[in-house]
């Protein structure tokens, strides 16, 4: 029996009380999302393609707690993620489990056109905008993402009005923390509309190590003509979290995205990312680093549907992957018939630092078109032991020549970061995570200048 | 006790069970510079990456002291700190890691081995200025990832900067003239010169005379087949370069 039942049960069961606390707007999609889970009656498992090193219907089998009754969390902050509240000058809103709560800076500083709240609150407040959007392009076609809408109560809402560009940068920060083991559906809607831009920066964190997690994340973005977004993912939450987040982009033209993904703490986290370039000179850049080591497993799924003429796409994964930590990547790069002068990349790099990891890579190209530049790569090996000999023989001792090789390897990733301040923070979170340390998100990410 | 830098003795070493070193004898003593020379696949590079501490070789016999410690029991990182230094034929790149984060390193580790606090920022980028000026290295080198995208004569110069970094003991300078034009081979030779004292040596690999006409040898080596087959002054060389080498092969493979 497929893990997906018990869901379905969890629904029918709490459907009156989900109903009652959640807006209109939400509650319409249920019924679709319903009939969909009962007719595809499974999550996909090993055996399906697409799935082969992570099995949704196994991530979903505990007996996780689902938070329906809004039992409300309270979270240390200061405690979690030690930001510099000081001299914060991020446009800062916390996720607690899913559930949105804007800070003071938040609420005072957010500029005219810049809507950052609870996507729950967002939907009572904008409901023909919201629901313009909301599930428009993460499809009922995927179990989880139908599962996500079906029991969806809260989440984060950003909307950038036409031609507003904003300097500062949007930080949310999801926090996991319950007295029991815990799934939650956490929901983000992005609009940018045209000629507007935005930078946010996303990153997990979980408080109460001793317990289960489960996030079941979809993120809907949607950029208007010349829009532009630098998004930025850290996952730093524990090995006790485990994470299915899928990303659905749709893109109009001279779109400019860029998404910039690193796992550092997670249990097994699978990143998906479905991106259309839609119209002329859309272009999407995804970069993915992931450092694991213990059980942790590490899979990224993309899918980048060249779709117009003149787009450009460009993806790069790095894993670093030691004990017996697993990685996956599954790219495809898609160009319809008619995208001439497409130009997509795609590049995978793998490091094993020890015997019993693993890493799966498939790239795959879906070319209907002869007038494209395209390119992919894999290459999975060792830190060069050359280098590793080079260095020594300038007395740099092994275990600090590993340090620096492995840092190395990351730095074209984090270079690509475009939030400025955060490339140094990143790579001060690269070096504690290679040093061990995996306890606290000490100084997090948060303070990006600008 | 005598005064010797390094000995050899009855050096054996190979690789994956293939012999390259077969009984290699050498003696070097502060202040002298030695050059060895041979043909190709002679095991020159063998033989220095052996001293160094690479760990693709095996030793299977025979011993190496550098001033009286044995050589062969310490890391690569530790012979470094003992005053060991090779200058690679193929400097290896190194991407990602800067040259100035490098020699950081390189250099506050040296430090640690003997107690010593680190450099603070200033002293450090003086130090490194001060030695760039030996080799003529160009600031910018300093800033970019190691060799990533050096040429081959600068390749070279970022080894003879390091050296003056580290300031060793006993250098080798394995074809450091190697691919050199002869502006860059006066300065990396003009490099080792300043850096020579009476307490140091080097030995020389090369199988050119050209390189030995800027750093005067005073003893030449013969490497042929795993053995040093002759050894005499620096007019060994200069005969070597007249009559080449067959001559000394035909003598070793008809004994
Ligand atoms: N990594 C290696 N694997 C196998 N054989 C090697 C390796 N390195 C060197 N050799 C062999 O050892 C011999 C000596 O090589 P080398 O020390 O590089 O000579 P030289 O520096 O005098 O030209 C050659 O026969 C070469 O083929
Ligand atoms: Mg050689």
């Amino acid at each position: 029996m497929s893990s997906l039942n018990q869901y379905i049960d969890l629904f029918e069961h709490n459907r009156r009380q989900l109903y009652d606390s959640s807006p209109e707007v939400f509650n319409r999609l249920r019924p679709a999302a319903l009939s969909a889970l009962e007719r595809l009656g499974r999550f996909p498992g090993k055996r399906d393609e697409g799935y082969r090193n992570f099995s949704v219907d196994e991530v979903f089998a505990p007996d996780f707690g689902v938070n329906v009754g809004r039992v409300s969390f309270a979270v240390d902050v200061a405690r979690t993620f030690r930001c510099d509240v000081p001299n914060l000058s991020t446009l800062l809103g916390v996720v607690v489990n899913d559930e949105f709560r804007p800070t003071a800076t938040l609420l005072k500083n957010c500029p005219e056109g810049v809507t950052v709240m609870s996507l729950a609150e967002a939907a009572r407040r904008y409901p023909d905008l919201v629901a313009s959007r909301l599930g428009n392009i993460a499809d009922n076609s995927s179990a989880s993402a139908a599962l996500n809408t079906l029991l969806l109560q809260d989440g984060v809402f950003v909307h950038i009005a036409p031609g507003v560009r904003l300097d500062k940068t949007i930080q949310i920060v999801n926090i996991f923390n319950a007295s029991a083991n815990l799934l939650s559906f956490r929901r983000v809607l992005v609009v940018v509309e045209d000629g507007a831009s935005a930078r946010l920066l996303m990153c997990d964190h979980t408080q109460n190590t001793d317990n289960d997690y489960l996030s079941s994340q979809v993120v809907e973005i949607f950029l208007g003509r010349g829009a532009s977004l630098d998004y930025c993912d850290i996952e730093e939450s524990s090995e006790r979290t485990s994470r299915l987040s899928q990303m659905y982009v749709s893109q109009e033209a001279d779109s400019n995205l860029s998404v910039n993904a690193s796992s550092l703490t997670v249990g097994h986290t699978r990143n998906e990312y479905r991106v259309d370039l839609l119209d002329r000179g859309a272009s999407a850049e995804i970069a993915g680093m992931a450092i694991a080591g213990g059980n942790q497993l590490v899979d990224s799924s993309t899918l980048i549907r060249h779709l117009a003429p003149y787009c450009h796409s460009n993806q790069l994964f790095k894993y670093l992957l030691d004990d017996n930590s697993r990685g996956a990547f599954e790219g495809l790069i898609y160009v319809a018939p008619d995208a001439v002068h497409t130009e997509a990349y795609q590049s995978d790099r793998n490091i094993l630092a020890s015997e019993g990891a693993r890493m799966h890579t498939s790239p795959h190209l879906e070319i209907y078109c002869d007038d494209v530049k395209c390119s992919h790569g894999a290459a999975t090996g060792q830190l060069d032991s050359q280098a590793l000999f080079y260095m020594q023989t300038r007395g740099v001792p092994l275990a600090e020549a590993r340090m620096m090789l492995m840092q190395a390897f990351m730095s074209d990733v984090i270079d690509r970061v475009r939030i400025d301040g955060l490339r140094d923070r990143l790579r001060r979170l690269v070096e504690r995570r290679l040093n061990g340390d995996r306890t606290t998100c000490g100084d997090c990410a948060a303070s990006c200048n600008k | 006790m005598e005064d010797i830098l390094l000995k050899v003795d009855n050096l054996h070493a190979g690789i994956e069970g293939k012999e390259i070193l077969k009984g290699i004898n050498l003696t070097v003593r502060p202040g002298e510079v030695h050059a060895i020379m041979g043909p190709n696949g002679s095991g020159k590079s063998t033989l220095s990456g052996v001293l160094a501490g690479d760990p693709k070789f095996n030793v299977t016999e025979g011993s190496a002291m550098l001033h009286g410690v044995d050589l062969l029991a310490l890391s690569p990182e530790d012979r470094s700190h003992e005053g060991l230094f090779l200058s690679f034929q193929y400097p290896v790149e190194i991407p990602g890691v800067s040259m100035v984060n490098f020699m950081r390193a390189a250099l506050n580790a040296k430090r640690k081995y003997f107690n010593e606090e680190p450099l603070s920022a200033g002293e450090f980028l003086k130090l490194m200025r001060q030695k760039r000026e030996i080799v003529e290295l160009d600031n910018k080198l300093a800033s970019r990832s190691v060799n990533e995208g050096f040429s081959g004569g600068e390749k070279k110069r970022n080894e003879i900067f390091q050296m003056a970094v580290l300031e060793p003991r006993l250098s080798i300078l394995d074809e450091t003239d190697s691919g050199l034009d002869i502006d860059a081979l006066r300065i990396v030779a003009g490099g080792v010169n300043r850096l020579r004292t009476e307490r140091n040596a080097t030995i020389v690999i090369t199988h050119y005379q050209r390189l030995l006409d800027y750093i005067r040898p005073d003893f030449v080596h013969i490497l042929y087949k795993g053995r040093i087959v002759y050894s005499g002054g620096p007019e060994l060389a200069l005969e070597l370069e007249e009559k080449g080498y067959d001559w000394i092969k035909q003598q070793v493979d008809n004994q």
